[in-house]
This record gives structure tokens, sequence and C-alpha cells, in this order.
């Protein structure tokens, strides 16, 4: 026992919902979970939304956000059970001995205190140093962390530095009392993909220079197993599976976390080329009122039947490209070819075959759906508007395309609010097929899925492509999601496209140096993977 | 169908009850309007259930009458300020551009002003009459009413499903009464209720300044401003009509709470 | 130019820009009737020669423009005009009135803000229980009963029945302080209570929502009492919210005071405005509402002020 940091045994955490006009009722979030820490080990907390890691997280500091308590069980911290603790006392623990690192570090900074003051409270109010070993303290993580000019960093405002910075400065904050344990709540979700990788190297050799302890929650197991000893794997507040990292990416005893290890493992052969049925000629575009293009001479093409995936970043402008095809944003230049016709450039000069042909399915599927509306009436209004179709006619049709997106009869008179994130998600597919279209742009169809079931609306999106012969232009910022689908790709940077060909020819090297970073930063599920990609990198990511 | 909480029953009661009395006012009040049936501030009693007032009417003849044209300009108001704003308010936000810069830098303007200050300075120069004061009451009233419908409506029209309805094509009287207003009805149900008491506080206010109703015709208001000097003797007269406005007013706000809390909890309810 | 003083430089051209835009309407109010505005203020039984002569003296002879921009011109240079009643100058008798008004709203101010940001602290403190509950529930009774019925409950119950204070609040130039204090308790406890209800629930909303952000979950974590949570990260970010609730309840004080006026019989600006409009006396009440707007537009304008040069945002620019 006498190496045991955080022992919990048996913890129950509950929290009171407070629905609008209905009654309150209580729920379980975390339903009896037991783990041990060892000092100076990285115990990787796992699971898809609604896990209740982020809770567990908490717990350690015998802390519940919003209305979330914890309701039985034992938080052991140093040998002691903090959750019996007085108010004085676990403040005594937090802030000392666990400190915590958030998601979103720019709400998580006070945007009136300049960064130095907020890195060093922690450690100057629990007495553990002056106000000036402290600061010292705090420019050696920062130069450790890898931040700009260490010694004057401290002096800047949260809003004056970036995303990725301040995540460094959060870590920096959280180590600076120099605590026994951090909990890291999802530190780079919020980061984009060059700019996580650089930020998870600097926490890995952070929390490896300090031999503190850390509890490391995400929902992403590639990135978890960069840099944790074990792991161990939620699902619906209870536990699934604990053990050593290695055994659990390559050697996972269930069928849970096997289905976890092995997502994105889709098999897509990649079609041959073959006359497109959209050109994008020359596109040059910019935002009214700013001066520079979010859009530069863009050029690219898409056969009937397959897949275009537009890779990049955000900023990068894949998303504006989207908005100019479907003619929300006409472009300062060029033109664009769909389906043997020259696109008015604005959406208004566009007849109703253009607008029926090219069909949208968006990010985030509950505010792509008007909530007021049942399935069948955002499935059937198409049908209705594009056919004509009405009464008995519209409702077989609107049963079948139900049956293609593997949605029952069930759903036809359910409101959107009914239904799970994968299913809304479906729902907007069936809409955008029930146009009948030629092409359907996908705008991060995926991004706000949890991995298992983005996997299943991979997979349906390909059958449906077969069953159909629909071509989608699919936009993402997610490569491996792009290896499992595209049959071409186009990589966007800054507003212009610096790679595109087939999926074969873009993934093959040489690269040049964007997609290079861009490539390596996807977090891949394999040990040793970071330090693999740190060491043969040729460019600096742009967030830093 | 869940319960309703008691404060809703309350309200619900209220606001029926001063509705009824005003519809149904010729039939229920004991005297006529403005006939003159006792003494100077007579106290309460059975013949006369609130007294009588300054000139020995009978308070609750006038209370009943009172209270039909209270609600009836602050019902009329409500319905011109909410019409006017909505659709103004809509169509800014769905149009955009030069209109909806115009109609919201106007609607600034206006409201740089207080809205009692600017009535009264319209209602220097107009003749007083009810239908002046609800087209001053209602128009004045309609720039708020603007304000929420446009922001609510800018809320929802950046909103993937609008968008997505654009695309396919359809109208702009669809985009507006099949997407947009259905998901902010709610939010202006709610609003409702309480443009509806403001009213009723603002042509009271106007009466009691003598710049509203004015005599032998009164309302709420009017009539406590016939009645205060008996304040001063001691005689509680003014103080009924002014709690009629103050219950009416507390009524209504519960029941807008209530109908606010059930439409948002509704199926698909955001 | 350092951006913010450009912001702030901005805002206050913008507030000068309404004034004006602000005195054009209310100009404007005053002719938005269709007919014959001298026929309208002497009545139908008018001689003609009466109306020619009120006509004359209004200038409707000229152009409405040019009629608005002669005025406006005299507003500039501190001359507000004649009133048609007593044919005395405006500007002369708003002055006493203006200064009796500033009176009463600054005792009411003066009560009414420390007590509504201790009460909405207060229901902070105790968010979701019964202090909390009283003070929301006596706030939506209050936002619904007219000024004038607190005025006169108050009146009825202690002035008359208690015989504590006066039922009108006379005062004038040979009275000491505490005479006037005394004379005008009442109506500064009705004002008090009308704009305490509002300033508590916005206070109550903009602490609460500072209280909810993410930078106080990290203090809080951080191990810091709630004394230094709230001091030293609440606090700095809620005062301009704070201050904003104060300016906007000030201007709501403005309009407030017209009725509480009227209630108590005080000589302020309201009374006058109030009195002018029965009289029709055009040149009074377009005089009286420019001050009114101007007085609303500066505290709004102060509002906005104050918020620009409390954002660390703008404070410390990239």
């Amino acid at each position: 026992m006498g190496n045991m940091l955080l022992d919990v045994r048996g913890l129950q955490i509950g929290a009171t919902i407070h629905p609008p006009g209905e009654k309150s009722r209580d729920i379980e979030i975390v339903k009896g979970v037991s783990f041990t820490l060892e000092k100076g080990r990285v115990l990787g907390l796992i699971g898809e939304s609604g896990a209740g890691k982020s809770t567990i997280g908490l717990s350690s500091m015998a802390y519940g956000r919003g209305g979330v308590r914890i309701t039985g069980g034992e938080v052991h911290v140093n040998g002691r059970d903090i959750l019996k603790l007085s108010p004085r006392g676990l403040r005594a623990v937090r802030g000392a001995e666990v400190t915590y690192v958030a998601q979103s570090a720019a709400a998580a900074f006070n945007p009136a205190k300049k960064l130095m003051e907020q890195v060093t409270e922690a450690a100057v109010h629990h007495g553990r140093c002056s106000r000036e070993e402290a600061e010292k303290r705090a420019v050696v993580l920062f130069k450790k962390l890898g931040l700009p000019n260490p010694e004057t960093f401290g002096n800047r405002y949260p809003h004056q530095v970036s995303g990725g910075q301040l995540q460094r400065a959060m870590t920096a904050m959280a180590l600076c009392p120099e605590p026994d344990l951090v909990v890291f709540d999802e530190p780079t979700t919020a980061l984009d993909v060059t700019t996580q990788i650089d930020v998870l190297a600097a926490i890995k050799d952070a929390i490896r220079d300090t031999g503190v302890a850390a509890l490391y929650i995400t929902h992403d197991l590639a990135v978890v197993a960069q840099v944790s000893d074990e792991i161990m794997v939620l699902r619906h507040g209870e536990m699934v599976e604990h053990g050593e990292t290695d055994q659990i990416i390559n050697r996972p005893a269930k069928e849970y976390t096997k289905a976890l290890v092995s997502v994105r493992s889709i098999e897509h052969q990649e079609k041959k080329p073959a006359a497109p049925v959209l050109t994008v000629n020359g596109i040059t575009a910019r935002y009214r009122g700013t001066n520079f293009d979010v859009l530069s001479d863009v050029n690219v093409s898409l056969a009937p039947g397959q897949t275009l995936a537009i890779v990049g970043e955000s900023g990068s402008g894949k998303s504006t490209l989207a908005r100019v095809i479907t003619g929300l944003l006409p472009p300062s230049a060029g033109k664009i070819d769909f389906a043997g016709r020259t696109l008015s450039p604005t959406l208004a000069g566009r007849s109703r075959d253009d607008l029926r042909e090219l069909q949208m399915i968006y990010q985030m599927a509950d505010v792509a759906m008007n909530p007021r509306q049942t399935v069948g009436t955002i499935i059937g209004r198409p049908l209705e508007f594009y056919f004509g179709l009405k009464g008995e006619a519209k409702r077989r049709r609107i049963q079948e395309l139900l049956d293609q997106i593997e949605m029952g009869a069930g759903f036809i008179d359910r409101y959107p609010a009914e239904l799970s994130g994968g299913q809304k998600q479906r729902v907007c597919i069936a809409r955008a097929l029930a146009a009948k279209p030629k092409l359907i742009i996908c705008d991060e169809v995926t991004s706000a899925l949890d991995p298992l079931v983005a996997d299943g609306i991979l997979k349906l999106l390909l059958d449906l492509q077969k069953a159909e012969d629909v071509a989608y232009l699919f936009i993402t910022h997610d490569l491996a999601t792009v290896k499992a689908i595209a049959d071409s790709i186009a990589v966007m940077f800054k507003g212009r496209v610096v790679r595109y060909g087939t999926k074969t020819e873009v993934l093959t090297p040489p690269f040049d140096d964007y997609t290079d970073l861009l490539l390596g930063s996807v977090p891949e599920m394999r040990l040793g993977w970071l330090e693999d990609v740190l060491s043969s990198r040729r460019m600096e990511s742009a967030g830093n | 169908m869940m319960r309703m909480p008691v404060s809703a029953m309350i309200g619900l009661f209220f606001t029926a009850l001063y509705f009824l009395a005003a519809i149904f006012a010729p039939v229920i009040a004991p005297y006529g309007m403005a006939e003159v049936v006792g003494g100077v501030w007579e106290p309460m009693g059975p013949e006369h259930w609130l007294g009588t007032d300054s000139i020995g009417r009978d308070l609750l003849t006038r209370m009943i009458y009172g209270g039909r044209t209270t609600i009836f300009i602050a019902t009329a108001a409500t319905i011109l300020s909410f019409t006017t704003g909505s659709i103004l308010g809509f169509l800014a936000a769905t149009i955009g551009g030069w209109v909806d810069q115009a109609l919201s830098r106007f609607v600034d303007l206006v409201m740089a002003i207080p809205s009692l200050i600017f009535a009264l300075v319209v209602l220097s120069v107009m003749p007083v009459t009810i239908t002046v004061l609800i087209l001053v009451m209602g128009l004045l009233d309609a720039t708020r009413v603007y304000r929420l419908a446009r922001a609510v409506a800018v809320d929802i029209t950046v909103m993937d499903y609008v968008e997505a309805a654009r695309l396919r094509g359809e109208g702009r009287l669809w985009v507006i009464f099949r997407e947009i207003l259905p998901n902010a009805l709610s939010p202006l149900v709610a609003e409702m209720g309480l443009r509806f008491i403001f009213m009723v506080l603002f042509v009271s206010t106007l009466s009691f300044l003598g710049l509203g109703v004015q005599p032998p015709a009164a309302d709420w208001g009017g009539i406590v401003k016939e009645n205060k000097e008996g304040i001063v003797y001691g005689i509680p007269a003014a103080l009924v009509p002014a709690f009629a406005i103050a219950t009416l007013a507390i009524s209504v706000n519960l029941v807008a709470d209530w109908v606010l809390n059930r439409t948002t909890s509704l199926k698909g309810g955001r | 130019m350092h951006p913010i003083l450009k912001l702030v430089l901005q805002r206050l051209a913008l507030g000068c820009l309404l004034l004006v835009a602000a005195s054009a309407l209310i100009f404007a109010g005053t002719m938005i009737l269709p007919g014959d505005v001298a026929q309208s203020i002497l009545g139908q039984s008018a001689t003609p020669q009466a109306l020619a002569n009120l006509r004359a003296e209004l200038g409707l002879d000229v152009p409405p423009v040019q009629r608005y921009f002669d005025w406006l011109g005299g507003v500039l240079h501190g001359d507000l005009g004649t009133s048609l009643t007593n044919r005395l100058d405006i500007a002369d008798t708003m002055g006493k009135r203006l200064g009796n008004t500033l009176f009463l709203a600054f005792w009411a101010a003066i009560i009414s803000v420390p007590l509504a940001i201790f009460l909405g602290l207060l229901a902070v403190r105790y968010e979701g229980r019964w202090p909390d509950k009283l003070i929301s529930g006596v706030t939506l009774a209050s936002i619904s009963i007219p000024e004038f019925l607190i005025g006169y409950v108050l009146i009825y119950f202690i002035a008359v029945k208690l015989r504590l204070f006066t039922t009108v609040a006379m005062i004038n130039d040979g009275m000491s302080l505490g005479e006037k204090l005394n004379a005008i308790a009442l109506p500064v406890i009705v004002l008090t209570l009308v704009v305490l209800a509002h300033m508590m629930r916005m206070t109550r909303a903009a602490i609460l929502n500072v209280m909810q952000s993410a930078y106080i979950e990290t203090a809080e974590l951080k191990g810091l009492s709630s004394f230094k949570v709230i001091a030293r990260h609440a606090f700095p970010n809620a005062i301009a919210p704070i201050v904003n609730v104060v300016m906007l309840n000030l201007a709501y004080l403005v309009v407030g005071v017209v009725v509480v006026e009227v209630v108590f019989v005080y000589p302020g600006m309201g009374q006058y405005l109030v009195d002018h409009v029965a009289k029709r006396d055009v040149p009074v009440v377009q005089a009286c509402g420019l001050v009114f707007a101007a007085v609303y537009i500066c505290l709004n304008m102060i509002a906005d002020i104050v918020s620009i040069l409390s954002n660390p945002r703008l404070r410390h620019p990239k």
C-alpha cells in the first residue's frame, strides 16, 4: 500500500436531472467502479460520451460538476478517504496534491488576469513555495512545454495566446504546485490534429520529467495509447476492461474493447478514374467585407458513384468550398460544371433539378433537422417537393428509405429529439437520398459521433453508394475516415489545394511538407507511434 | 399530460375571471356605468359591495366597466404590437441586408427614448381617443417585439435545417411559416404575456396621469385618478382598481410562465 | 491610437448622433397629426384670429424641416423656447424642477443600488433555496405592480394611518436638508421599490453568469476558499455587468419618476411634463421630452462605455 497514490473503491456517482416541464429525477452516472494507481504511473480512462470518464476523473478531487454528486464508495488519495474530509481539508488536497487540466483551456483561464498569476496561484496559495520560486518554476515549465519566449510568456493575458499554447499553459498550471496526481480531461480534443500531436508530446515529456502520476481522460484510444502505462475502458458508467496499455491495444479481452481497437478498419477498393460528374474550375472566393481569399484557384473533379475526400484543418477553406458548390457563396472567379451543365454561381439562379441532384449532409445532425417536424415530414418533404408524391405513395417511399438506412417502421412519427446521435445522422442521409441526387456533399458527417457509431455511418454510406450510384464529396479533418472511404483525395491548406489525385497517389510518398505533417499527425493505434513521428518530421505545425 | 401547478391554476382562474367580467360587463354590472346611485365615497356594504366613488357612482360597476376598457385596450394594443413587431422582425431576419439595417436602426432610435415619454409627446398633439391610444401604445411597443422576434429568428435562420430548406429550393413563405415560426413560437408566446402586462400597466399609467381614457368613460387607471383625493381622508377607494391591475398582471404572468414551461417540454422541444 | 480609445470615441459619437436623431423624432412626434396642430390645441371652437396667432407663434407657416433646425439651434444655445400657456422662459422654469427631480432620483439611487447588489448577492449565495425563491417571488410581484399602487398603498398605510411622513412631497429652497429628506421619504421609498426588483434580478443573473464560468471551476479546483474564488476570480469579471445593470436601471428610474412625482405632487420635471401635455403646451412638452431622452441616452451610453473599458480583450489587445 505504500506506493498507492489513488485507490478508488466501489465508486458510485449520481445526478439529479431537471428536464423542462417534467418531474426531476435521479440518474446513475457511475455504477461502482474500482481501481488503483501507483505513484508516477499514467492511467488512461477511455470510453464513449456518457461513459462517465470525466466524472470519475473529477471524483479524484471529490468534485462533482453541475448537479453531480458522489453517492457511494471511497476515494483514497495518499492513504486517506477524501470523501470524508471537511471542506477545509478537501481544499488542502485540491490544487496541491491533485490538480486538473480541462478540455477547453480557453474557458478555464480567467480572462481578466495574466497567465503567470494564474499559473502560480495554487502553488503560492497552498504555501508550497514563495511567489518568486513559483514564478521561476513556471518559467522552467513553460520552457519544458515548448512555449515561445518562456521568460515573458506569463505576462500575457489568456486571449493573447493561441489555443494550443493555452492548453500547454494549463498543463504548466497543473504541474506548478508539484502535485502527486494530475487529471487530464480530454486536453487535446479541441485542438487541430497537427497541434494536438505537439501538445500531446509536450504533456508526455512533462509527465515523464516530473514523475507525476496522471489520469488521462479521452475518447480516442490511439491518443491514450501514446501517453499511458495502463488503460481502463469504461462504458455506461461501468468498467469493461482494465490492463496494461500493451495488452489493451494488442490483446484486448472483451468484445467492446476489440471493437474500439479495430475501429476504422473498413476496407474500400479504390475505383478507376472516370468522366467527372462534378468539375470545380479555378474557384476563388472570399466572404463579403473581408480582404483575403478563403479559396484561391481550386480545381478538383469527381466521377459518378465515387468519393472525393477534401482534407484539411480548421480554416483551410474546405467547408467554404462546400458553400460555393451549393451556391450559398457565389465565387469571385471560376465556374462549376455539374452533370453536363454549368451551375449558376448563386442559389437563386439554379433550376429545381440542379438543387435536387446536389444534396448535402451536415456535421451536426441535431441542428440539421427541424426539431418540430417528425421523421416522416423531414424525409417526406423532398419527395413532395421534387416528385409531387402524396398520401400512401409518399408514405411507402418514406418507409423504403427508412429501410435503406436500416431503421424500422416505428420511426416515421418520431421527433428528432427522440433519436440517438447515429439515428439522427441516418435520417439526414435518408432526406438527402429522397431527392435521388447525383452528388451528396458530406460535411464532417462523422466528426460529432462516437467512433463505433461513426463506423456504422461510414459503412452505410458505402453501401448506399453501391446501390444508388451516388457520388460523395466528403469533407473531413479525419484522415482515418479518408483512408476508409475515398477514391480520390484533395488536401487543402490555407485555401489552396496542395495535393490532389487518386487515394493511392496522394497517400504514397514522396509527400510535400504539409501533407507529410498532416498524415503524420493522425494518431495511430500502436505504441511508440508518437516518438517515431516526432523524430521524422519536416515541418512545424501552424497552431503553436 | 402533466398536472397543472397551483400557481398556474390561480393565475388562470383570475385571468379568466377578469376576461369574463370584461366580456359580460353589461350583463353582470349591478348599476349603469355613469349612474349616480348614492352619496360620495360610501363605505363597502350590501348595497354597494365596493362602496361608491368620488361622485356617488357604484364602484363595483365602475370597476367592471373599467376592466372592460383596460382589457380591451391592452388586448388590442398587444395584438397590434405583436403582428407588426413579429412580422417585421421575421422579415428583417430572413431578408437581411439593407432592409434589416434600416428597420433595426430605426427601432434602436425609437427605443432610445423611454416609451412613456414618447407617448406623452405624441399625445400632447393627438386627440386622446381609444383608437389613438391603441395605435400609439401598440406601435411603440412593437419595437420590443421586433427586437425579440428578430433575435429569435436570426438564431433559427443560422440553423442547418433552415439552410437545408433553402438548398432544397423552398420559398420564403415556407421558410418563415414552416421552419422558423414553429420554433420561434414558445419564446414569443411567453413574451406575449409580458407584453400584455406591460400594456395594462401602460394604459393604466396614462389614464392615471389623465392622458388616457377620458371621462365619463373610465379604465382602472382612470378610476384610481378619480378617487385618489380620498386617500388622504383614509378612504381606500383608489386602492381597489390599483389592486385589480396588480392581480391581473401577476395572474397573466403566472399563466405565461406555465405556457412557456409546457411548450418547451413538448415533444421535439428545444 | 489605442483601439479601446477608438471604441469609446465611436460610442460617444454614436451617442451624440442618437441624441440628434432622438430630438428629430421628438420634434416629428408633435407633427404626426394629420390635421392642423393649432386647431387641435385650441379645439373646434377657436376663433380664426386665435388660430392665426397660434400658427404664427408656433411658426407653422415655416416649413417643418427649417422649424426643426431653428428649434435645435435654439436648444444648442440653451434656448428651449417660451411656454404657450404662461409665456415664461422654459429653460428658467425647468432648471429648478430638473434640480428637484435629480435630488429625488439621487436619493433613490443611493438607497437602491447598494441594496439591490446586496440582495442580488444574497440570492446567488442561496441559489435555489428559500431566500432566493422569496426574492424572485417578490420580484415577480413588484414587476407586475404599477408605481402608483405602491405610492398610494404607502400613503394610505404609512402617511394616513400611521401618520408618519407627509402625503405630499412639497419642497422649497427655505427648507433644510433634513426637512427636505423628510418630505421626500415616501417618494424615495416608492422609487426604490420600483427599480429594486429589476436591478436585483439583473444583478443576480449577471453574477450567476460569471459564477458558472469554467474559470470559477478552475479556481475551486485549485483549492481556493470561496471568499478568494469570489474576490479574485468572480468579482473582477462581474463588475462590468453589474455597473451595466445599475446604469440601465437608473435610466429606468428616470421614467419611474414621472408617475411618482404626480402621485406625491412633487414639483419636478415629471409633474411639469404631465401638466403641459394636458394643456397641449407643445414647446414645453418638446423640451421636457428632449431632456428626459438625453438623460436616458447618456446613462445607456455610460453603461456601454463601462463595458468596453472593463473588457480585458479590448484593454490588452493582441
